[in-house]
């Protein structure tokens, strides 16, 4: 089946985004522009993946055309239930963002170029999720990377121009550095298989000899691992998102982190399974330490934004470990939490962006206490969105955590399992801290008496742009199966991957 | 002794040479001329040599044989092969863009006509003489046919501020490079009896008695266009030179020079010394590995908007040595031509832009504040620019030429190379994007090129504009659709 779905759904917004830029026409109908144009893009990728879920296991809507002939690359594209969330996801929170700009221009002006950077991450990151040649992937990959880099360099933290600049570099550094080792991999794989295609390479990879495969997945896991990020290579993480703005915070959180894990889940599983089951128990443990380190810094956080971003990084560290697993359990579990973090970490984002154009700042002095009664709907969606982030059963997260815990039970048969069964211990510590550090916040901020002003509540531009992400992430936790039956092909193509 | 000639081996760079004393007798019997004349006079030289370099393109020529004895392979000094005539066509491209950057500086008065257009033809004259080299005499002496007006071009400005002593420091540095490759030369010559490459290349092979004299020997000639392609840490005379030197200058420095010195490494690697790949390869490793580091190092701590364009001109010679450390193999060197085609396509652009801009007086990077908003073409065309020397989407053509020099390495079992690399890549990018920040950035208030003052706003010379259109078109063309790039490599 071939066709030009996908190209259209990577295409559409970045034309979109060089329109944005150059036609001049007034900003806020590019702005207006750029939605309609989202639109189109959230309304083609969910049904691409209703299609998908439709046809069951291996890739579809596949396009191939030459590209780079001499050197063998080929534009093939091709979305499989391990990608087609993650689309979805990339384009409900660009659209969820772009919803954000049409009423609220950012304070230093320019809505309509940070409208054509989001396009532009959105068409990168969804360029990334269905390239099935490595080149094309690591151009995406890298694509999306300039403009974050001036969402927050030029939209960040207006108070402190020199941070924002420096939060942005070194975001994209650590970043580079990551990406530039796993082109190193895939540069290994090809001159072992003689292909950049990930399919032909994944049939050939038996032919590598054992300790190259190690190699290859150990410089995977530390190039997408400074993505995730994977601790230690997390310090980047915080500052980034404390300087962003709320668009900002949102894609970085919900879409750039998955670039990482989707690479890993892509790769290790598809590609090298052999190699990975070498390495992935220290992913494991770095994943929950991961947990157990973003738990104890939430603790110590006296700023809201940066709490929630510390908080990406436990998140973040559940979905290692259940990439870690190696189990067609543990793809389903992380897949099901990347796109359960995608929606309430932004929905989270985006309040805290909310609170922040209200109060000027995201401290919790800032903030105050007493929110149910200063602006008491939007201190019930922070409410909800914290219980459903800390994994309050009947809620999206803890489905997610839920599925890892119980992949960790039981490990792919080549791992040690006794380590799988600390880890998942550990693990359970820190679902219990992230439980603490939540509750706490919500205590400091929502209950309380509060210093007697009273805010605006939710606006109606903002229960658009907020609403699909309560829906999203209220419906994954009453109905888990909608997720889980349609990645369900996903787990038989893995089954297959792992079993030969 | 006559020895037939094959004129059309050798008619590219005749085509030059006699552009280039057609442009000096113009100046002398011309009077009162811009520097439209002499200019135009180069191009069509540049385009006669292009047009012979596209006639060639499917054979191979060789011209200055020796005779042959019958067990002997002929030995030519004059070789001209598909690898030479991509370098040709760099040089070429290159040396037209050069001439046409050069118009404003010399309808101005600033640089003679006559003398500048001549000094820039003999020079690329001697880089295509560099790139059909097949004997270590030939190289040497086309080396400092390269170098030699490369020094007066230096130092040729009327009002000379710095350009007399970059000139000389660049003078001093390269005759001691040259005295060096000349030593070497000569103990490979004493080794082997020969300076012809198919003899040395033979006797490199067969005869291990003198291997350590040869091996001196191949060492010293390679440090010496260390100092020409200005690898760490014979790279000192750079920044300065570049610096001193009128930036269209500079900008042929950093391209043709370049590539002309990186064609002579590739020739006395892989064509002389094959054998000895244990020592050359590891050795340009880690000569590569240094100069990427230190040259982005450098360029990190700059202000001066010339001298970061120098450093990261040291930062990709680095890069540019990667393939022949790889091990030199027939991909390894069209990895290297693609990546210097690329890099001298984008630092033309990026050159052009700022000798457009240093025209007005500014020099450091601070000046260039708000260039996107207020000059559009100028401030996008550095951005696309530098963002392909930094190797990101979008500038793309950028990034597929660093993965083939990456393929190169890891094909090569040079991986530790690669993860240098990826460090340095990630390096560069932060002084490319602190450039490009400041282009975007909105400008200070009273900024050098502030609209409303006639002198420095606008006023972009038709040529100048044209190399940068040029050279934004022809990247953004290939960044979306590479593969004519990488012809070279299939």
């Amino acid at each position: 089946m071939s066709s030009l779905v996908l190209d259209a759904l990577v295409a559409l917004p970045a034309l979109g985004a060089l329109l944005a830029a150059a036609v001049p026409a007034s900003g806020h109908r590019l702005v207006w522009f750029s939605l309609g144009l989202s639109t189109v893009v959230l309304g083609l990728s969910i049904g691409a993946w209703v299609a998908v879920v439709d046809s069951g296991p291996g890739f579809h809507f596949e396009s191939d055309a030459s590209w780079i002939e001499p050197i063998g690359v080929r534009w093939t594209l091709g979305l499989d239930s391990l990608s087609a969330p993650l689309v979805v996801v990339t384009a409900l929170l660009s659209w969820c963002c772009l919803v954000s700009l049409v009423r609220r221009a950012p304070d230093c002006g320019g809505s309509r170029q940070l409208a054509a950077l989001v396009l532009l991450i959105e068409a990168g990151s969804i360029g990334t999720f269905v390239a099935l040649d490595l080149i094309v992937f690591f151009v995406f990959f890298e694509l999306v990377l300039i403009p974050m880099w001036f969402v927050i360099a030029d939209w960040g933290d207006s108070h402190d121009a020199e941070g924002r600049r420096r939060a942005a570099t070194r975001f994209l550094v650590v970043t580079v550095v990551g990406s530039a080792l796993v082109l190193v991999a895939f540069l290994l794989l090809r001159s072992e298989t003689g292909s950049f295609d990930l399919t032909v390479v994944a049939d050939r990879v038996r032919r590598i000899d054992h300790g190259r495969q190690v190699a290859i997945a150990a410089l995977l896991l530390v190039g997408f691992g400074a993505k995730v990020p994977v601790w230690p290579l997390h310090f980047w993480l915080p500052d980034a998102h404390s300087k962003a703005p709320t668009v900002g915070s949102v894609l970085l959180a919900g879409v750039l982190l998955k670039l990482g894990t989707y690479g890993l889940l892509r790769f290790w599983y598809d590609v090298v399974p052999a190699g990975a089951l070498e390495v992935a128990p220290y992913l494991g443990g770095l994943g929950v330490v991961g947990i157990v380190y973003g738990a104890l810094a939430c603790l110590a956080q006296p700023d809201l934004k940066r709490m929630v971003a510390y908080s990406s990084i436990g998140h973040m560290g559940f979905v290692a470990l259940a990439i870690s697993t190696m189990t067609p359990q543990g793809l389903l579990a992380a897949n099901f939490a990347n796109v359960a973090h995608g929606a309430i970490t932004g929905l989270l984002f985006f309040l805290v962006g909310g609170l922040k154009d209200r109060l000027g700042g995201t401290t919790f002095d800032t903030i105050g206490r007493g929110l149910y009664g200063r602006a008491p709907r939007l201190a019930a969606l922070f409410a909800v969105a914290a219980m459903a982030s800390l994994g309050l059963p009947g809620l999206a997260g803890f489905w997610g955590e839920m599925l890892t815990m119980l992949a960790a039970f039981s490990p792919n048969p080549a791992l040690p399992q006794t380590t799988y069964l600390v880890l998942m211990a550990l693990a359970g510590l820190g679902v219990v801290l992230t439980t603490g550090y939540f509750v706490v916040a919500v205590r400091r901020i929502c209950q309380g008496v509060g210093p007697g002003d009273s805010l605006s509540d939710v606006a109606s531009d903002e229960w658009l742009a907020w609403a699909p992400l309560v829906l999203v992430t209220v419906g994954l936790g009453v109905a888990p199966m909608a997720m889980l039956w349609s990645a369900d092909g996903g787990a038989s193509l893995v089954s297959a991957v792992l079993s030969r | 002794m006559t020895q037939a000639v094959d004129w059309w081996a050798i008619a590219a760079p005749v085509c030059l040479v006699a552009a280039a004393v057609l442009a000096l007798l113009l100046d002398a019997f011309v009077p009162k001329q811009s520097g439209a004349l002499p200019c135009a006079v180069t191009l069509a030289g540049v385009a006669a040599a292009l047009a012979v370099t596209a006639a060639l393109r499917d054979s191979e020529r060789a011209a200055f044989c020796l005779p042959s004895r019958l067990e002997e392979p002929v030995d030519c000094s004059w070789v001209v092969d598909r690898v030479a005539l991509v370098w040709w066509v760099v040089a070429l491209v290159a040396c037209g863009l050069v001439a046409l950057l050069l118009v404003p500086a010399v309808s101005e008065g600033e640089m003679p006509g006559g003398e500048t257009y001549f000094l820039l033809l003999c020079s690329t004259a001697g880089a295509l003489a560099v790139a059909a080299a097949h004997d270590l005499v030939t190289l040497v002496v086309a080396m400092e046919t390269v170098s030699l007006p490369s020094f007066a071009l230096v130092g040729l400005r009327r009002r000379p501020r710095r350009g007399a002593e970059a000139a000389l420091k660049f003078f001093v540095t390269s005759v001691v490079a040259t005295a060096i490759t000349l030593l070497g030369i000569s103990m490979v010559y004493g080794a082997t009896g020969s300076v012809a490459a198919g003899a040395v290349a033979t006797s490199v092979a067969t005869s291990s008695a003198v291997r350590p004299l040869i091996g001196v020997g191949m060492v010293l000639t390679l440090v010496g266009l260390g100092f020409k392609v200005a690898a760490v840490p014979f790279q000192a005379w750079v920044p300065d030179t570049y610096v001193g030197a009128p930036v269209p200058v500079a900008a042929y420095l950093s391209v043709v020079s370049k590539t002309a010195g990186l064609a002579g490494v590739t020739i006395v690697v892989v064509r002389f010394f094959p054998p000895y790949a244990d020592v050359w390869s590891p050795m340009l490793g880690v000569a590569a590995a240094v100069t990427m580091t230190v040259g982005n190092l450098a360029a990190l701590l700059q202000r001066h908007a010339v001298r970061v364009l120098a450093w990261s001109s040291v930062a990709h010679v680095g890069f540019l040595l990667v393939p022949l450390a790889a091990g030199g193999g027939a991909a390894d060197v069209g990895a290297l031509q693609t990546y210097a085609a690329m890099y001298a396509l984008v630092n033309l652009g990026a050159f052009s832009v700022v000798a457009a801009v240093s025209a007005r007086g500014a020099t450091l990077v601070s000046d260039y504040a708000g260039l996107v908003r207020r000059e559009p073409l100028l401030g996008l065309a550095l951005a696309f620019a530098l963002l392909c020397l930094a190797g990101l989407p979008p500038g793309i053509v950028g990034l597929v030429a660093k993965v083939v020099i990456f393929r190169s390495a890891v094909d090569g079992g040079v991986t530790w190379l690669a993860v240098v690399m990826a460090a340095n890549v990630a390096l560069g990018l932060v002084y490319y994007l602190r450039f490009v920040a400041t282009l975007v950035a909105p400008g200070p208030e009273g900024a050098i090129s502030s609209p409303g003052d006639d002198h420095l706003h606008g006023l972009v010379p038709a040529s100048v504009g044209f190399v940068i259109s040029a050279t934004l078109i022809g990247s953004v063309a290939l960044s979306v659709w590479p593969a004519p790039l990488f012809a070279v490599l299939a």
